[in-house]
This record gives C-alpha cells, sequence and structure tokens, in this order.
C-alpha cells in the first residue's frame, strides 16, 4: 500500500478574519509546469535556483504591445531597453520581433554590435558616453541621445575630426505631474533648456537633428502623465518647424510602463490595477494625434519599454532549505533563492506559488534567503501552504532588471534556462563557477604563501 | 504529556479551549496527533504511526513533531509537568 | 399576480459602530413592493454581525478581501452562484468597488446583474481630483491643491487662508492653523497613507448629507437630503433627520445630470452662513443610513435592483420631511458553532 502525502501538522488560532479554505487562492495555484516544461525536471537537469524564461510570452508580449500601439498611431516603433534584460538570447528575439536597440553605456552599446544590430537601429541614451563610446556610435550612424551640453559640445568636436554628420536627438525632462519629477537627465523643457539646447544644434548645423526624447518616470501608474509629455515635445518639435523648417522624424517616449507585479504596501494586486498596453496607446496616440502636426507629417513614434515587455516572461525556481519558527511562533521558511539574484524584492511582493500540489491548509510564512544577511527576505510575509524541505517554489515576474542588476555576493549567479516556441529548455547563459571568479583575480607573490 | 481537560476537537479540526475561550482550527495530520496524545501514547509510539502511514523520513517529522508540541505549549493547550505530576 | 423572488447578494453586514450599509439595505429590499427578496450575505470577517441575522440573511458566504486580486474574487463568486443562482450583487464597501466594477461584464455574461458607477466616473470623483470635478461639472467644491513634495508648502499661504484642512489620500484630515502645523500634519498623514497629501480650503458651516440613485442618463431616480443630529466619535451619523433643501436638491439633480452617474451615492455638503453649499465629497456606494431614505418614501435600494435588472423605474417625486432615524445597537446571542461554520468553511 503506498503512503499517504505527508504534511507536517499545523494549529492555527481562528481569526475573526478571512477563513484559509479560500483567502488567497490565486497565489495557491500550484504551477507545476511552464511552457509544458515541469518544474521538477528543470530543476532536476539545471539545478536550482534557475531562471527560466519563457520565448512565448516575450513574443506575444510585444505583440500585444505592437497591436495596442499600431492600431492607434500610423508608424511606430519598439527599441528594446538593454538594461532591463540584455541576456543575448533576449536581445535576439525582441530584435527577430522588430524592435531595435536601446543602450545606455559603451558596454551595452558594444553588446548590440556584436549581436548583428544594424548600428543606424542603435539608440545610445544615457550621461555617460565617453569619447570612444561617441566615436564608435557616430562612424555606425547610431541615433545619439544627446543628455548634457558637455556631451554636445564633445559630438560638434567630434563631427569636425571625423567629417560625419552625426544623427541626434536631445533628451527633454519635464513636468508631467508626475512625482518624483525626473529632472536629472537631459534638458529642461520649462524652463527653456530644451529649447536652448535645439537651438545650439540647429546653429551649429554640425549635427542632423533626427528626434526628440524624454523618459518621464518609471513603473507609472497612471497612463495620463504620457500624453502630458507627448503634447510638450509635439510643441517643440512644431516650434522648431516654424523657426528652422526643420521637420523632426520621431518623437521617442522612452519607456516606463508598470508590469503586473505588484508595488509593495499597494492595497490591491498590480495584475488588477495597473495600466494595459491599450491604456498607455490610448492616450499617447491621441495627444499625438490632436497636436499641431499635419495628417501626412505625423512623426515616427519610438518606444523603449521595458518592463513591461519582459517581467511577465522571468520565472525563478527555488527550493526550501529549511522550515523554522521565530521567537514570537512566527513561521520563517529558508529558501535558496536570495535577493542577490531577486533584487527587485526590495520594491515587489512577488506573487510566489509552489510547484507542486497541497492541501488547502496554509500558514502565515516570512520568506528568507539563503544569504547570511539580515536583508535577505524575499516576502515579509505571505500564506502559503506548508512546503516540505525540499520542495520547490515559483517566483512570477522576475524578467525585468533582475538578470541585469543581480550580483555575485556570498553565493554565485545561477543558470538561465529558455523554454522556446516548441517547448524546449536551452540553456542561454551558465551559472558561475569558482574558476570564473578566480580566473579575474591576481595574488601578489608576497600574498602567496602562509602556515598552514 | 497530557492535552488540557475540557479541551475539545471536532471531526471538522476545530478546536475549543473553554478556559479561555480561543477556538484553533487544525489539518488532519494535526488532529490524528492530538487524538494519539489523548489516547496517551509516547511520542515514540506516535513517531511509529505516523511513519507507518505517510510518506515521510522520521528526522523530518521527528522536528515537525516538536515543533507542533511546542506550538501547542505556547497556546497553553497542554497541561505543564507539575500538573501532570501533581 | 404573485410576485417575484430574487436572489439578492450584499456586502458590508459589519452593523458595527462605524457601520456598512449592508444590513440597512438588506432592511429595504425585505420592505420592496414589487419583488420579495432571498438575501445571501457576502462577508469578509467572520464577527461581520449581519451573518448572524437569520431572519434577514438566508444564507452568508465569506468572499476573499480585495487585495487577493480579481480572479480569486471571480472564482469565489462563481462558486456561489452556483449554488445560490444570484440575480444581483449590491456591493457596499469603496474598497471592493474597483473590483466589482471590472468584473461587472463577466458577472453580467453569468447573469449577475448588478448598477455600478463606471470606471471613469468612479476615478472623476476622487479627493484628488475634486477640484477639476467642480470645475468639469460647475459644482462648488473647497478650493484643493495636491501635494507631493514637503517644500511646496511655503506657498500655501498665498493660495489658502488659515486654517485649512491636510488630508490623506485615503483617510485621515486634519485641521491647521500655520505652516508649522501644515507640515507636521503633512508628515504625520504621509507616513500612513502615502503621498499625495491634499490641501484644501476649509469651509465654515454645518454639514449635510445626501443620498440617492443616478440612472446613469443623467436622470435623478432618488434623492433625500438628511441632516445629522448626533455624531459619534467617528464621525458617524447615530440620528438624523430627512430636510427639505432645494439647493441642494438642485446641486444633486445638476451632479446627476451632468456627470451621468450610474447607482447609488451619497453626497457630503456644506453649507456656510451665507447659505452656499460646497461639496466635500462623493461616497460611490449608498450610505449605512438608507434606511432612513426608505422610511420617508423613497426605497432607493429596491429601485437600484430593478435598474440593475433593466427595468424602467420612475423616479420618486416626494418625500417625507422632518422624519428621524435614530440607530441602536443589539447584542445578538449566538452559538459558538455557528462562529466556527463561518471561520472554518466560510459558509453559513
Amino acid at each position: 500500500m503506498s503512503k499517504t502525502r505527508y504534511e507536517r501538522p499545523v494549529i492555527k488560532k481562528l481569526e475573526t478574519g478571512m477563513p484559509n479554505k479560500f483567502g488567497t487562492k490565486t497565489e495557491y495555484e500550484p504551477l507545476t509546469h511552464i511552457d509544458g516544461v515541469a518544474v521538477n525536471d528543470l530543476i532536476g537537469k539545471y539545478g536550482s535556483p534557475l531562471f527560466v524564461i519563457s520565448e512565448k510570452t516575450i513574443r506575444s508580449t510585444i505583440k500585444k504591445a505592437k497591436k495596442a500601439f499600431e492600431t492607434r498611431y500610423p508608424k511606430v516603433q519598439f527599441a528594446w531597453s538593454y538594461k532591463t534584460n540584455y541576456l543575448n538570447a533576449v536581445c535576439s528575439i525582441f530584435h527577430q520581433e522588430g524592435s531595435w536597440a536601446e543602450v545606455v553605456s559603451g558596454f551595452e552599446y558594444d553588446k548590440a554590435i556584436n549581436l548583428g544590430v544594424d548600428g543606424r537601429k542603435i539608440i545610445f541614451n544615457g550621461p555617460d558616453k565617453s569619447e570612444q563610446d561617441l566615436t564608435k556610435a557616430i562612424t555606425n550612424d547610431s541615433l545619439i541621445h544627446i543628455d548634457h551640453l558637455d556631451e554636445l559640445y564633445s559630438i560638434t568636436e567630434l563631427a569636425e575630426k571625423l567629417n560625419k554628420r552625426p544623427r541626434v536627438a536631445i533628451r527633454v525632462n519635464m513636468d508631467t505631474g508626475v512625482y518624483p519629477m525626473w529632472d536629472r537627465f537631459g534638458f529642461n523643457y520649462e524652463n527653456g533648456q530644451a529649447w536652448d539646447a535645439i537651438n545650439k544644434i540647429m546653429h551649429s548645423e554640425k549635427m542632423e537633428l533626427v528626434g526628440l526624447h524624454c523618459h518621464i518616470g518609471t513603473f507609472m501608474l497612471s497612463p495620463f502623465a504620457y500624453g502630458i509629455a507627448a503634447a510638450k515635445l509635439a510643441d517643440l518639435a512644431l516650434a522648431l518647424e516654424q523657426k528652422f523648417k526643420h521637420e523632426i522624424k520621431y518623437i521617442d517616449l522612452g519607456g516606463g510602463f508598470a508590469s503586473k507585479n505588484t508595488l509593495k504596501g499597494s492595497f490591491l494586486p498590480g495584475n488588477d490595477t495597473n495600466p494595459t498596453f491599450d491604456d498607455f496607446a490610448e492616450v499617447i496616440s491621441t495627444a499625438l494625434i490632436n497636436s499641431n502636426f499635419k495628417k501626412d507629417k505625423l512623426p515616427l513614434l519610438i518606444l523603449e519599454t521595458g518592463r513591461a515587455l519582459v517581467d511577465e516572461a522571468g520565472f525563478l525556481l527555488g527550493s526550501v532549505i529549511s522550515n523554522k519558527r521565530s521567537s514570537t511562533g512566527r513561521r520563517n521558511t529558508i529558501l535558496d533563492v536570495g535577493v542577490n539574484i531577486l533584487f527587485t524584492s526590495f520594491w515587489y511582493d512577488h506573487k510566489i506559488t509552489p510547484a507542486q500540489s497541497f492541501t488547502h491548509y496554509s500558514e502565515d510564512t516570512c520568506l528568507y534567503g539563503p544569504l547570511c544577511m539580515n536583508i535577505d527576505v524575499i516576502r515579509e510575509s505571505t500564506t502559503l501552504p506548508l512546503l516540505n524541505k525540499g520542495e520547490h517554489v515559483v517566483i512570477h515576474n522576475v524578467g525585468a532588471y533582475n538578470m541585469t542588476q543581480w550580483m555575485q555576493f556570498i553565493t554565485l549567479r545561477p543558470n538561465v534556462v529558455l523554454i522556446d516556441m516548441d517547448e524546449k529548455p536551452h540553456l542561454i547563459r551558465s551559472k558561475e563557477s569558482l574558476e570564473n571568479m578566480n580566473s579575474m583575480e591576481k595574488v601578489p607573490n608576497h600574498l602567496e604563501r602562509f602556515d598552514k | 504529556m497530557k492535552l488540557r481537560k475540557n479541551v475539545a476537537v471536532s471531526e471538522a479540526g476545530l478546536l475549543f479551549n473553554p478556559v479561555n475561550g480561543e477556538s484553533y482550527s487544525l489539518n488532519p495530520i494535526g488532529v490524528e496527533i492530538l487524538n494519539l496524545i489523548r489516547e496517551d501514547k509516547s511520542p515514540e509510539q506516535i513517531i511509529k504511526v505516523i511513519l507507518e502511514k505517510y510518506s515521510t523520513d522520521k528526522a523530518t517529522f521527528e522536528k515537525d513533531y516538536f515543533d507542533f508540541i511546542g506550538i501547542l505549549e505556547h497556546h497553553n493547550l497542554l497541561e505543564s509537568h507539575e500538573e501532570t505530576n501533581a | 399576480m404573485k410576485k417575484r423572488t430574487l436572489n439578492i447578494a450584499v456586502t458590508g453586514l459589519n452593523a458595527i459602530d462605524s457601520p456598512g450599509p449592508g444590513v440597512s439595505v438588506i432592511r429595504a429590499l425585505h420592505e420592496a413592493a414589487s419583488f420579495n427578496v432571498n438575501i445571501i450575505g457576502l462577508s469578509y470577517e467572520s464577527l461581520e454581525p449581519g451573518i448572524y441575522m437569520h431572519d434577514l440573511v438566508a444564507r452568508t458566504y465569506s468572499i476573499p478581501y480585495p487585495a487577493a486580486g480579481i480572479d480569486t474574487l471571480l472564482a469565489r463568486l462563481e462558486y456561489i452562484h452556483e449554488k445560490e443562482k444570484i440575480d444581483v450583487i449590491i456591493p457596499n464597501f469603496d474598497a471592493e468597488l474597483y473590483p466589482f466594477i471590472k468584473l461587472e461584464p463577466k458577472l453580467k455574461a453569468m447573469g449577475i446583474h448588478m448598477f455600478l458607477p463606471t470606471l471613469h466616473q468612479f476615478e472623476e470623483r476622487h479627493k484628488v481630483n475634486l477640484n477639476d470635478f467642480g470645475r468639469k461639472y460647475g459644482i462648488s467644491v473647497p478650493h484643493s491643491k495636491v501635494l507631493y513634495d514637503l517644500n511646496t508648502v511655503h506657498s500655501l499661504p498665498s493660495e489658502f487662508s488659515f486654517p485649512m484642512i491636510v488630508k490623506g489620500k485615503f483617510y485621515d484630515a486634519s485641521i491647521a492653523y500655520s505652516i508649522e502645523q501644515v507640515k507636521s500634519y503633512f508628515n504625520k498623514i504621509s507616513a500612513k497613507w502615502g503621498l499625495p497629501i491634499i490641501i484644501q480650503e476649509f469651509v465654515h458651516g454645518t454639514e449635510f448629507n445626501v443620498t440617492g440613485l443616478g440612472d446613469g442618463k443623467g436622470n435623478t431616480i432618488a434623492a433625500v437630503p438628511m441632516r445629522k443630529q448626533y455624531i459619534t466619535d467617528k464621525g458617524k451619523a447615530w440620528g438624523g433627520i430627512s430636510i427639505a433643501d432645494e439647493k441642494m436638491l438642485d446641486m444633486t439633480r445638476k451632479f446627476l445630470k451632468n456627470t451621468k452617474w450610474r447607482g447609488g451615492f451619497e453626497l457630503e455638503l456644506m453649507k456656510n452662513k451665507d447659505g452656499e453649499l460646497y461639496l466635500l465629497e462623493i461616497n460611490p456606494r449608498l450610505p449605512a443610513w438608507i434606511y432612513l431614505a426608505v422610511g420617508v418614501g423613497q426605497n432607493i435600494p429596491e429601485a437600484l435592483v430593478n435598474l440593475a435588472l433593466g427595468e424602467k423605474v420612475k423616479p420618486f417625486s416626494t418625500y417625507s420631511v422632518g422624519k428621524m432615524f435614530v440607530r441602536y445597537s443589539w447584542d445578538m446571542i449566538v452559538d459558538r458553532e455557528e462562529f466556527e461554520q463561518i471561520s472554518i468553511y466560510g459558509e453559513l
């Protein structure tokens, strides 16, 4: 006779609140397979913890986003924000889907070029572009988005030296009613800096001003600020046309669209309340179409959204190391997933589900990571079924920023697997080894020996 | 180790402590263990019964068992040693 | 003709010292002339008194908090619907309106009717947007300003005179008599409810409330103004009286005509010493004192149910003036088994 599945005994005080049988049922639904591949098999083959990326989800998300904008506005171009996730396989999916590259450092720029991206389809943003970086970008005819006057002057000099006419845009910051106002990047709209920069570029005649760019904030929970931003950029473009008879080719509204994650402290889950691509597309398209651009002169609309395109495609699989009890009797569960690889747990209450079936009995649990550091908390409080040591969990919506902002701290970074359209897993980044780490280090001769 | 007198456990896993008016809920294995305690089974006997029935190992269950007993004590559901010895 | 019997699910069964409207709504439904009811209670906590009022509520089911997500709520409602064949749901909490509004089309497809404001109406009437709301619809509201940054506090005296009200995004309000006090309340309230903080002009006067019902096309189906006579330390009316004030009714009709408000509502109004009316807040649901409206001749919950079912409803034209409600509390005797039943199984 086979034995009954074991579950540890629990006793809970009856509260007057929600009975646990259907408390937060969605969090309870086990996720045993990702795109048809069993979580257990993935961990068996690639170890735990493990990042898993769904190619299907990436492609369907970018298609959804494109459709939302293209049905409302005639000319739309997405540019993949490398900093959000610059694993080569991930970038390549976006490039196959027609996205350009949006980079913010020489490192990211080289990554895009190495992947084979046409230099003319790379948008180079950010405050830190070295002379070397700019030379490369000018030579490749990339789109350089100028952040400050020092950069403007550097480009003017390089243009002369290289005898090229760089294609540039300026980054504009502005008051869109959003708090905090991002005024550290680019030139301010309200105080006239932006207009001043435009005049400098037009008078120098060394560059071709092809676009106007802004990026108003991050994890935006209301689409309306984008309408204000689009209208202000349109005004600038029209003023430019009037004064210089020069038409810009594009308006780049940056990124910042919220994903389906739930910010800490939110009352309602992000999946229910955060705006959809349709919401953003409606506001932005309406603002541009209602501006004073002539019908056949509408500029190309560029979007650099990152987080909202890739967050849902990323899963982090982990395992239970131990169940403990705190001094106050609270259940603590230690996972092998720490904040070193799940940076976003500082901002979000990530949805976490077990990877195997279970009963409806549950406990309020604090989920800790494996690091010997007090800050290593994945969820301060969540209701989870009774997980046994060695059982697996799936952390949802981790595709954005975790695989770029992760750090090698205390432990090594894990494997990353991509599940393709045919539900076949591929290793796309190997876990780190001691040899990898040591290969970058050198010990001076006089430190090589010590008493054993 | 004894369950406090008057502590009633229903089949649905509901436990009412008439001394302080608190109610608790238990999962089925919790009810099973409470009933074994009520039958004056020793920890060794209880561990044996559970290991025969459920797919788990001794180390895991022993740890969970003593943790469970600790919580029963925490909620004041067991008679203290002095009372038992008296 | 035999009256039909409707299965109506109602939330807000917390008839406690800061009461939810559920029990009053249920009493009104039992007195409906156009139908009989079988009431299904929907509860969040197992000590909501309505759960145990078996002469008013046939059966109660626990439902998940809005924080659990819309899908969880829908799954639970599907389960309840399978057992009870719900015709209409009347949600009575501000916090649950967002998920219910979002679920309206899905529930409708299942045969469950509601009569709620649109998401646009629900968002537009939010405190943060009250200034724009007043301007757009030509309704006097106290001047207010939304602040995100403590440093902007110093510019306030050019726009407002003291005292001014410092309000939180969801709850809390304090009256400040100096910039120092504004700063201190800004910090206190933002620590609790986050940003923004709303600064509102202080209007001296007497507070009034109007409850009513809009048909979503701009028509006033019902409107009853009330003056609170006794207020608890939680600011809730413990006694009130129906009044006849054309100005208030005019403002209510204007509000409904201009916004095309759909569903029940409560307006919080302030009348200053010159007799000018200001709209302080719009609650997008029926108030706990709704039974007074029934008592003066306007059974608003009944009309709301009929509108939800797509029937033509004749607007109420009169109500008795000078009728009072006096609230009282009542200790029920409940068996432990009932509490355990709802706690463990979520059904009673």
